[in-house]
């Protein structure tokens, strides 16, 4: 019964491969990559400092066009849902109309420089772990996206949400975890703060990419904490399962909601 | 034939419809009119599924609609105002609805025809005027010849030629045997098609006739006038 969803993501993935935003999006990130290779050189390099466009630039766009694109589907929905469409279909095909076109972009948009300038094969591996980390990434705020336009029904609050949720996670969190450690400088931290790294998937997801380019100078207290604690392999299993937890969370609470709700 | 028990139905504090009950006969045209805001849309929306009823129980055909998904394959419906994905054709957007109702063989086609739109079949749904949209819309709502159609506000923003066309088609699908609900502000249209007059008012049926009976019991010539009477005597 699961069929009606591919069928609707056929056309929707036609839909969305038209539009404008999916090719800016791609022209960002040959543009950025291609000037990377340029000014810095190295593929290794060129890694690094992807590393934190793909930190910065993902989860903002992914939650900021998700929460318009839910937006912007809900007379569409509405259409669909007067079909002998189940709710459920029509969910997994709006999710996947979203996060397969995205990270899709975000995947070919690394790669291509990549391939012309020569090194994709020298650099196979990392740059896997990279365009896998960034599908995460983009999977996760996909998700956050879709929670917040089902939460709320006024647009504007909604756009809202998005960036103060990027924020938060982006900027704001750090600073938490900052004043946290200053405050209860005489306790022993290491617990607490690895929970609360936990709790922010964007931390989370610097974390790994860190462990995984042995970056450590760049890692900061809660990556040296994770590597000390957990190891590497283990470090990165307990981040993955995290990780997923952030996908499967959002995505159960929007599921249900949009099977409730009233259109 | 539609039966709509006690159906309530509240967003946040404020009761759209309140127990309200009606039976739609088949094989004709129902009108439901209402001043806006009376929960005509609500009531339609609730008939789709898409609205869900806090209490009240609605059958189509003896069956109980309760989230299945499958018996709206019955059901023709032209919203409004319809938006399809903006950068899909209108060749593409016929095709996605058939898609999903498992492609039928037998389609009807008239109303695509009557409308010459198959000159708009290449163009992005964004590109199309507001009229050539609903006209879409109206081809989609007949296309898989369901035996209950829904249509609210369906000449709005349609050209005089186009509205007529669309007023033919539903007056010879009621000879087909079809059961159609209506939503219009346009009173001469219902006086024209309509068989029967079902108005809400503050989420209940106030009054539910024939459009005869309304027109002889008032001894106003137009439905309009008839209407007005009405109200202002319940007044």
């Amino acid at each position: 019964m699961k069929t009606n969803t591919l069928k609707l993501i056929k056309y929707q993935l036609r839909d969305v491969m038209r539009s404008r935003w999916v090719l800016f999006y791609l022209a960002f990130f040959i543009l950025i990559t291609d000037a990377l290779f340029r000014f810095g050189g190295s593929g290794d390099r060129v890694i690094l400092s992807l590393m934190n466009v793909v930190l910065l630039v993902i989860p903002l766009v992914s939650i900021m066009l998700g929460t318009m694109y839910v937006y912007n589907s809900r007379e569409y929905t509405e259409l669909m849902l007067s079909q002998p469409v189940k709710r459920g279909e029509m969910f997994s095909a709006l999710f996947a109309g979203l996060m397969l076109p995205l990270s899709a972009t975000v995947a070919v948009g690394i790669a291509l420089p990549f391939i012309w300038n020569g090194v994709l094969f020298t650099h196979l591996a990392a740059l896997g772990y990279l365009i896998g980390t960034a599908i995460i990434l983009t999977t996760i705020f996909s998700a956050l996206a879709f929670m917040i336009a089902l939460l709320t029904e006024d647009k504007t609050k909604g756009l809202g949400l998005a960036v103060v949720m990027w924020l938060f996670f982006a900027v704001i969190y750090d600073g938490l975890i900052l004043v946290v450690i200053y405050m209860f400088s005489d306790y022993p931290l290491q617990q607490p703060v690895l929970i609360m790294s936990m709790l922010n998937p964007l931390d989370l997801a610097r974390i790994a990419l860190l462990i995984e380019f042995e970056a450590s100078t760049l890692m900061g207290f809660t990556g040296a904490l994770f590597q000390r604690f957990l190891g590497s392999t283990g470090g990165l299993l307990t981040i993955a399962g995290v990780l997923l937890m952030w996908i499967a969370l959002p995505l159960s609470w929007g599921a249900r909601r949009f099977v409730t709700k009233d259109f | 034939m539609i039966q709509i028990e006690q159906i309530r139905k509240s967003f946040g504090k404020l009761e759209v419809l309140r127990g309200l009950d009606l039976t739609i006969n088949p094989h004709e045209i129902t009108a439901v009119l209402g001043p806006n805001g009376a929960g005509k849309t609500t009531l339609i929306k609730s008939l789709l599924g898409l609205v869900k009823p806090d209490s009240g129980v609605i059958t189509i055909n003896g069956k109980r609609i309760n989230g299945d998904a499958s018996y709206r394959s019955g059901i023709g419906y032209m919203p409004q105002n319809a938006r399809y994905p903006d950068n899909l054709t209108v060749q593409e957007i016929i095709d996605m609805v058939r898609d999903v109702r498992g492609n039928p063989e037998d389609t009807d086609e008239e109303l695509f025809h009557a409308f010459n739109l198959k000159t708009e079949l290449g163009k992005k749904f964004k590109t199309l005027s507001g009229g050539n949209r609903q006209k879409v819309s109206a081809v989609l709502a007949f296309l898989f010849r369901p035996p209950v159609v829904f249509l609210d506000e369906p000449s709005a923003g349609l050209d005089p030629v186009s509205s007529s066309c669309l007023k033919d088609k539903i007056a010879r699908e009621r000879e087909a045997g079809k059961t159609i609900i209506l939503t219009s502000h346009i009173m001469s249209e219902i006086q024209e098609l309509a068989d029967k007059v079902v108005y809400i008012l503050d989420g209940v049926i106030h009054f539910e006739m024939t459009v005869n009976e309304l027109l002889e019991t008032t001894g106003e010539r137009t439905l309009e006038r008839a209407i007005a009477r009405k109200m202002k005597g319940a007044a």
